[in-house]
């Protein structure tokens, strides 16, 4: 399975806010959370992450500063802000609201499809 | 872990010069793109693949480059409209056709309003009035569009109504220097204001100062086409009214005229973002047309000013140099807004470089000429409007030939540029406030 590219970059802002909320971190760490979460389903371009979080920066939901890595080079760390808390808040909200009605929607279908793939039962 | 041998080296140091080659990505951006890939390259070869395979892997993951440029691209040009127009959030603009038929009827009444009183005895509370109140819509259209705090409709509306207030109260015989004065730096005033309103009471963003200065550009370019357009349709409908017999002139004048003027500031700020492509693609074709045409024409004064001995000591000069100035500064507002921050140098910044000394030079000669005659006569307020708003200018103006100096000579960035002229935008607002509060009483409204 492959997940849609619009579907990904919707979801992409959530998720990296969800990751930061979970401690400060830098890109390739949250690239591989990303994978980890989604068992691999979520394939990213890795190089798409960076103005991602840039456009975080500056709309002021997440800080960075630069430090350095375990073995010596230059690395930007991220953090979300409060404002950037209470934007993944409103995310949750309106993706629980879509997932919800997903879910509704898809029960009625669910049962459908049972009812044509058991013919015996229906007759 | 051990660092990648020196064939895998080279390779990252080509990636990495390919990366930067695009333009739109910084170095700080490279760095950070670079410390991912070797974050990743280690992760693989940890994993038991060889250098070789590792690298190809992860620049594979590492995405197309051009697509990753283009994003960045995006980011960097990335305009405060964009992200609330199109990027969703918790901020969408609102304001549909009703919204710029709304506000544009109050801003045609406000100056209607003005209108009717500076046809009275009063001629100058006229403007006094209308000034505050038409630009006082315009920023509470903005505001009203941004869906902003209560907190910032308050703001504006107290700075309209105490400018507005002052300018009744205080006791000008007529439309003297000191009322005119107080129309001109009022309206300076009232248009930062607006900005306080474009940037949704986030005036201290240097983002939204930047972007403000480009909608100050646009919003003039789209007065200037309205007003030319409806000069044209006003010349014509009195010519076609005058063959029929019937004259309209006065109903054009004190109607027509006014409600269309005041109508228009909201049309035009409602068309800066509503068309905003359409601009966008003008705006640095427009500055690097006239950049060339205004050096050429400022150096002919120069040499003018050369070979004529220097200035008259008349009343006009300083003002003439100061209205050059404003355009010079408006230039290079523009180009600098028109630029990503990380665009290399060109010939248009030597150009730009060359245009603002030129410049300065010729209003050194218009301020020698000014000082002697300040010493013979004394100060009047329109002398000592016009020498503050000259000193104003030109602290930004010597500033901005320094920075665009270095950067021509180290071929550097232009963010500290349009840093600084984003961080001066209050000393205008500042300058604005105070000639327009204290001069006045201080020459005792003459």
């Amino acid at each position: 399975m492959k997940v849609g590219k619009d579907l990904m970059a919707a979801s992409a802002a959530p998720l990296v806010l969800a990751i930061l909320a979970e401690g400060e971190s830098y890109g390739y760490a949250i690239v591989r959370r990303v994978r980890e979460l989604s068992d691999g389903e979520l394939e990213w371009t890795d190089g798409l992450l960076y103005p991602l979080l840039h456009r975080l920066e500056d709309a002021g939901h997440v800080s960075s500063r630069w430090g350095v890595s375990d073995t010596g080079r230059r690395r930007r760390y991220y953090e979300i802000t409060d404002r950037g808390r209470s934007e993944l808040a409103e995310h949750r909200r309106q993706w629980a609201a879509v997932a919800a009605a997903l879910q509704a929607a898809w029960h009625g279908l669910g049962d459908a499809v049972d009812g044509t793939m058991r013919p015996g039962l229906a007759l | 872990m051990s660092a990648p041998d020196a064939g895998v080296e080279a390779e990252i140091a080509r990636w990495r010069a390919y990366v930067l080659g695009r333009g739109s990505v910084s170095t700080a951006d490279a760095d950070e793109l670079e410390d991912h890939l070797r974050g990743h390259l280690e992760h693989l070869v940890a994993s038991g693949l060889s250098e070789d395979e590792a690298f190809l892997v992860a620049v594979k993951r590492m995405g197309s480059q051009s697509d990753v440029a283009r994003e960045f691209a995006r980011q960097h040009q990335r305009r405060l409209w964009r992200e609330l127009v199109l990027d969703g959030g918790a901020a969408r603009a609102r304001g549909g056709l009703a919204a710029v038929l709304g506000f544009g009827s109050a801003a045609g009444l406000a100056a209607r309003l003005g209108w009717a009183l500076g046809g009275g005895e009063h001629p100058q509370d006229g403007f006094l009035l209308g000034i505050p109140l038409v630009l006082g819509v315009v920023a509470a259209f903005l505001w009203w569009r941004r869906g902003s705090s209560p907190r910032v409709l308050a703001a504006i509306g107290g700075i309209a109504a105490a400018l507005a207030s002052l300018g009744l109260a205080y006791p000008f015989d007529g439309a003297t220097d000191t009322a005119v004065l107080m129309a001109l730096h009022m309206l300076m005033a009232m248009w930062l204001t607006v900005g306080f309103a474009y940037a949704g009471g986030h005036w201290r963003s240097h983002a939204a100062r930047m972007d403000f200065i480009r909608f100050t550009g646009e919003w003039a370019i789209y007065m200037f086409l309205i007003a030319a357009a409806g000069g044209a349709l006003i010349g014509v409908s009195l010519a076609v009214f005058e063959g029929l017999g019937i004259d309209i002139a006065d109903a054009l004048l004190t109607w027509v005229l006014p409600l269309g003027m005041g109508g228009a500031t909201v049309v035009a700020a409602w068309l800066v973002e509503a068309k905003q492509e359409v601009l966008e693609a003008i705006a640095p074709v427009l500055t690097r047309v006239f950049t060339p045409i205004a050096t050429l024409a400022v150096v002919a004064m120069l040499v003018a000013a050369v070979a004529s001995g220097g200035f008259e000591e008349s009343r006009e000069s300083l003002i003439a140099v100061d209205v050059l100035l404003v355009v010079v500064l408006g230039l290079v507002l523009y180009s600098l807004s028109a630029l990503p921050p990380d665009a290399p140098a060109g010939w248009t910044d030597r150009m730009q470089l060359a245009l603002v000394i030129a410049a300065l030079l010729l209003d050194l000669a218009a301020l020698a000429a000014m000082a002697t005659r300040i010493v013979d006569l004394g100060l009047t307020p329109n002398r000592l409007a016009t020498l503050g708003m000259n000193l104003v200018l030109v602290a930004n103006l010597a500033v901005t030939a320094v920075l665009y100096a270095s950067r021509t000579v180290r071929n550097g960035p232009l963010a500290p540029l349009q840093r600084w002229q984003t961080r001066y935008v209050p000393v205008f607002g500042v300058w604005a406030v105070t000639v327009a509060v204290a001069l006045p009483p201080l020459f005792a409204f003459a």
